[in-house]
């Protein structure tokens, strides 16, 4: 029973952590580090549901019986495609905010922004 | 054991302020989850996540880090709220795996439903191998159009937020800033210059080898980026940009997704559904593999130019960044008076 | 069917005229989708010819049809203005980019509602919110950059969690396509793995949907954006999650789990009554008019989720109703602010003293677009707030009815500062020579404020098909 789920558990643990870095953390550029921490965990839950114990990558082979399922792996390589954008896109966005607001922190930026108003 | 490498390396992450050091272990944490991935048997995955996680990411967070400073103010705001959140949604999940089929069990209903069919019947219905191609290429293959779109975007993003129109003088100066900067790196230069043809065969070897073994279009059009970004890096931007153009590269970008969409066309003409490549020829499965063929060609030439546009926006802004410093703060200063 | 919305995934870059004609095209489609959706029933399109579970289909019953529509509608009209106004508020070097961003935005969103599986629903979505960012960070404003930038992180934990959910629910029945997992769900509905991917799903839409009190992102990402996406998103995006949380409770997880496994209902109409109180609160205090609509639609989200808490068909209607309703008054107004902006650069409540007599057209539409907000009879807002509050006393719900006609009176305050203030104060010096607002933004606000007024009075096509939906939504679930 332990072993059974001992892999989602870590996983979990992982995800957590990245999470704990976007809502925690103020600095923008560490967020979106913790942001893609997050989304790699994610992925590696998708592929460990895929795992078959004996089984073998999914490449048709003669005389192999046993494969780990191919689904979870097409769905992650599009999240993965998904994630990289994500982090592109948020990484120009930190970079015009540096260059328009000086700072990367996220309560410098608020505080000049609650001056301007 | 891979995962507990993870764990640390996660928590490091919490605890560095060096940003830094924090996007090198972000790098780290790419490449261990590649390796847990082989392990897992998924080697596209694997392959994908080398590049992007380790590779692509890490490289712009650099850049990215380089304009924006590399140091992390110490002060956090509501740890204990974020904690908070963080322990409730954490256990939720572990709540969750309870009743979840055990690691690696073959009776799990995920290898029970739709999955079968794929791996018994792929290979009569499509005729490749590789089943993770088959599936993301012809089953599933509204959802890669839908990711290539997605990095399309972004790319379009990026350049929306980046791009620069930059000054005739302004390159001239930074011609000369290159060309006295990389005559000390001429046996890199020429040692990457050797390497460069490999790399683009490299390259061209995943993105036609996909049928048969791990890789395809997404793959090779990352590993070709990293090409021209590794000959943007060493010879220069402005020599790499009088190479490869950047309406040119933007082009391409549409022009892959155009060429995965037209191949839908195609089948949409012949009374056929969107994306059914069975028309492509007289014999489906012949069709499906030319089919599968063009579509892997379109991912690889968007996902090519949109990570080179994206790196040369990065990279382009960072130039002006030095140059246009003043010119910027007055446009904000401006800005700032208006509201 | 739905090749011609496959086709508009398709596009290079292109200019204000292409534009237009793809939306056009989608528009058009999307009207033909519905006639054949209210006559024929669901109808199913395999992509790529592979039968559902296996491949992907495009699923479109009476709700999606209903939706697409809104969405192309919307997106058509405002594109009218679109040429005009960003002009003024987009450098011109970048508006190519900007027609781009704004068609892969409205392919991710028409996307969304018409596929049939639970994993596309994840790319679309990223589709249009990423465009969704770069387009809000286009505002000239540099507040703008950090709206984008908390939406980005915001959208991004949203469409995590969301991912999250999907995987947990493969997990237990091994399928994707939502007709599939509606059908397989109810065999392992009691296993905890389900009930947190629901919990997942449900707080990843709500994200996305600005439900109080996750609702911190959408001010500034409204009040900062460039006034044409401003009048496209507030009339779309949040009616995108609607649409996702509708599916995923009543189509996937079905009416009797979805209500029994959480306090789903109570939890609902809690925070749907809180967003409508403390945003109006919110609205009445807000200085830039741009800000002041923005709380107002957290607000009306507020009143779609109360008709969706009761479980009711006549619930339902008149959440649906009013996410079409909802949809005309929003565009119409803040394409009226788009004018605004045009004519004299801001929409701080200060400027606006005078501007009654100067561009009486504009104004005229704002004070009808505010009416029907507050929910005036003749207007569709009243239609739709007519239909709640009947839902609501259907269900024996007294106090609640009240609370929302007590809302509709804090509606009345915040639209009546700016009828003040636009009215019955002198113009500013300053803006001694502001006119009325170009045709090009005139048109497209008038079609707007029309059919606010003929959806008011004739309301039989909107409600039959909202009615229809409702029901047809029912009849599926047990």
């Amino acid at each position: 029973m332990l072993m059974d789920h001992y892999n989602y558990w870590i996983v979990v643990v992982l995800m957590m952590t990245g999470f704990y870095i976007v809502i925690a953390h103020g600095n923008l550029i560490k967020k979106i580090v913790g942001l893609s921490i997050f989304q790699t965990s994610v992925f590696i839950f998708y592929i460990s549901m895929a795992k078959v114990e004996g089984g073998t990558a999914p490449i048709l082979e003669e005389g192999i019986r046993q494969y780990s399922n191919p689904l979870p792996h097409v769905l992650i390589l599009t999240a993965i495609v998904v994630g990289i954008a994500t982090t592109a896109l948020g990484l120009a966005l930190a970079v015009r905010i540096k260059e328009a607001y000086g700072s990367i922190e996220e309560e410098e930026i608020q505080r000049q922004d609650n001056l301007d108003c | 054991m891979l995962l507990a490498f993870l764990v640390a390396v996660a928590l490091a992450i919490v605890s560095m302020k060096d940003l830094f050091s924090v996007i090198m272990l972000s790098g780290i944490y790419g490449l261990l989850s590649a390796s847990f991935f082989v392990a897992m048997d998924a080697v596209d995955v694997a392959f994908t996540e080398a590049a992007v996680g380790a590779g692509i990411s890490t490289l712009l967070m650099l850049v990215a880090i380089t304009m924006t400073g590399r140091s992390e103010d110490p002060d956090r705001h509501k740890p204990f709220l974020a904690l908070a959140v963080v322990v409730v949604t954490g256990g939720l999940l572990i709540y969750g795996t309870f009743d979840m089929p055990a690691f690696g069990s073959a009776q799990a209903p995920i290898h029970q439903q739709v999955v079968p069919r794929y791996i018994q019947h792929s290979m009569e219905e499509i005729g490749v191998p590789n089943i993770v191609t088959s599936v993301l290429a012809s089953y599933r293959g509204f959802d890669t159009f839908g990711e290539v779109v997605v990095i399309f975007t972004a790319g379009m993003g990026v350049l929306a937020l980046l791009s620069v129109a930059r000054r005739p003088e302004d390159i001239a100066e930074i011609d000369s800033l290159n060309d006295s900067m990389h005559e000390q790196h001429l046996i890199l230069r020429i040692v990457s210059k050797m390497l460069l043809p490999f790399i683009l065969l490299f390259a061209l070897y995943v993105q036609f080898h996909g049928d048969y073994g791990p890789g395809g279009g997404f793959q090779a059009g990352v590993i070709f980026a990293a090409a021209i970004i590794l000959y943007a890096m060493l010879f220069g931007m402005s020599t790499a940009r009088r190479v490869i153009n950047q309406s040119f590269i933007q082009l391409l970008a549409a022009a892959g997704v155009l060429l995965y969409g037209s191949v839908g066309i195609v089948s949409l003409l012949e009374g056929k559904n969107f994306l059914d490549y069975g028309v492509l020829s007289d014999d489906p499965v012949a069709g499906q593999h030319l089919g599968i063929l063009l579509i892997e060609l379109g991912v690889g030439i968007t996902v090519a130019s949109v990570m080179v546009i994206i790196f040369f926006n990065f990279a382009g802004r960072r130039e002006n960044a030095h140059s246009g410093e003043e010119n910027e703060m007055q446009n904000n200063n401006r800005g700032n008076n208006k509201t | 069917m739905a090749a011609p919305l496959c086709l508009l995934l398709t596009r290079p870059r292109m200019v204000w005229l292409f534009a237009l004609v793809v939306s056009g095209t989608a528009f058009l489609t999307s009207i033909l989708l519905l006639q054949q959706v209210m006559v024929s029933g669901t109808i199913v399109y395999e992509l790529g010819g592979w039968k559902a579970p296996w491949g992907i289909e495009y699923r479109i019953d009476q709700l999606s049809a209903f939706l697409l529509l809104i969405i192309s509608a919307v997106s058509t009209v405002v594109l009218l203005a679109a040429h005009t106004s960003i002009q003024q508020e987009i450098p011109a070097s970048r508006h190519r980019l900007f027609y781009v961003l704004y068609l892969l935005s409205l392919a991710g969103m028409l996307g969304i509602v018409a596929t049939g599986d639970a994993f596309n629903v994840f790319v679309f979505l990223e589709i249009s919110s990423l465009s969704a960012y770069a387009l809000i960070a286009l505002g000239k404003d540099r507040r703008a950059l950090w709206a984008a930038y908390q939406y980005l992180i915001m959208g991004t934990i949203g469409a995590t969690f969301i991912l999250i959910g999907i995987g947990l629910m493969y997990q237990m029945t091994g399928t994707l396509n939502m007709h599939d997992l509606s059908v397989r769900l109810p065999a392992v509905e009691h296993t905890r793995t389900v009930f947190t991917a629901f919990a997942f799903i449900i707080v990843g839409v709500c994200l996305k949907l600005a439900l109080f009190p996750l609702h911190l992102w959408l001010p500034n990402a409204y009040a900062y954006a460039p006034s044409i996406v401003t009048a496209f998103f507030a009339a779309t995006a949040t009616k995108v999650a609607i649409y996702l949380l509708i599916r995923f409770t009543f189509s996937i997880f079905g009416l009797s789990f979805s209500f029994t496994a959480l306090p789903l209902q109570i939890l609902f109409l809690v925070l749907g009554l809180l967003g409508v109180f403390v945003a109006s609160t919110a609205a009445i205090y807000q200085t830039n008019v741009k800000h002041l609509f923005a709380y107002s639609s957290i607000a009306q989200v507020g009143y779609m989720i109360i008709g969706f808490s009761m479980t009711t068909a006549t619930g339902l209607m008149a959440t649906l109703l009013h996410l079409f309703n909802h949809a005309l008054m929003k565009s119409a107004l803040f394409l009226a602010l788009g004018a605004v902006m045009y004519r004299i650069g801001s929409v701080q409540l200060s400027q606006f003293q005078g501007l009654g007599r100067q561009m009486p057209l504009t104004m005229a539409a704002i004070v009808i677009g505010g009416l029907s907000l507050i929910g005036v009879p003749l207007t569709v807002g009243f239609v739709s707030k007519w239909y709640l509050v009947l839902a609501v006393i259907e269900n024996g719900w007294w106090p609640v009815a009240v609370l929302i006609l007590l809302a509709s009176l804090l509606a009345v305050v915040y639209v009546w500062r700016i009828v003040e203030v636009a009215y019955f104060k002198p113009p500013l010096a300053a803006n001694e020579s502001v006119t009325e607002a170009p045709l090009s933004f005139l048109v497209p606000i008038w079609i707007l404020v029309v059919a606010n007024l003929y959806f008011g009075i004739d309301t039989r096509l909107s409600i039959e098909v909202a009615q229809a939906a409702a029901q047809s939504l029912f009849g599926v679930s047990p």
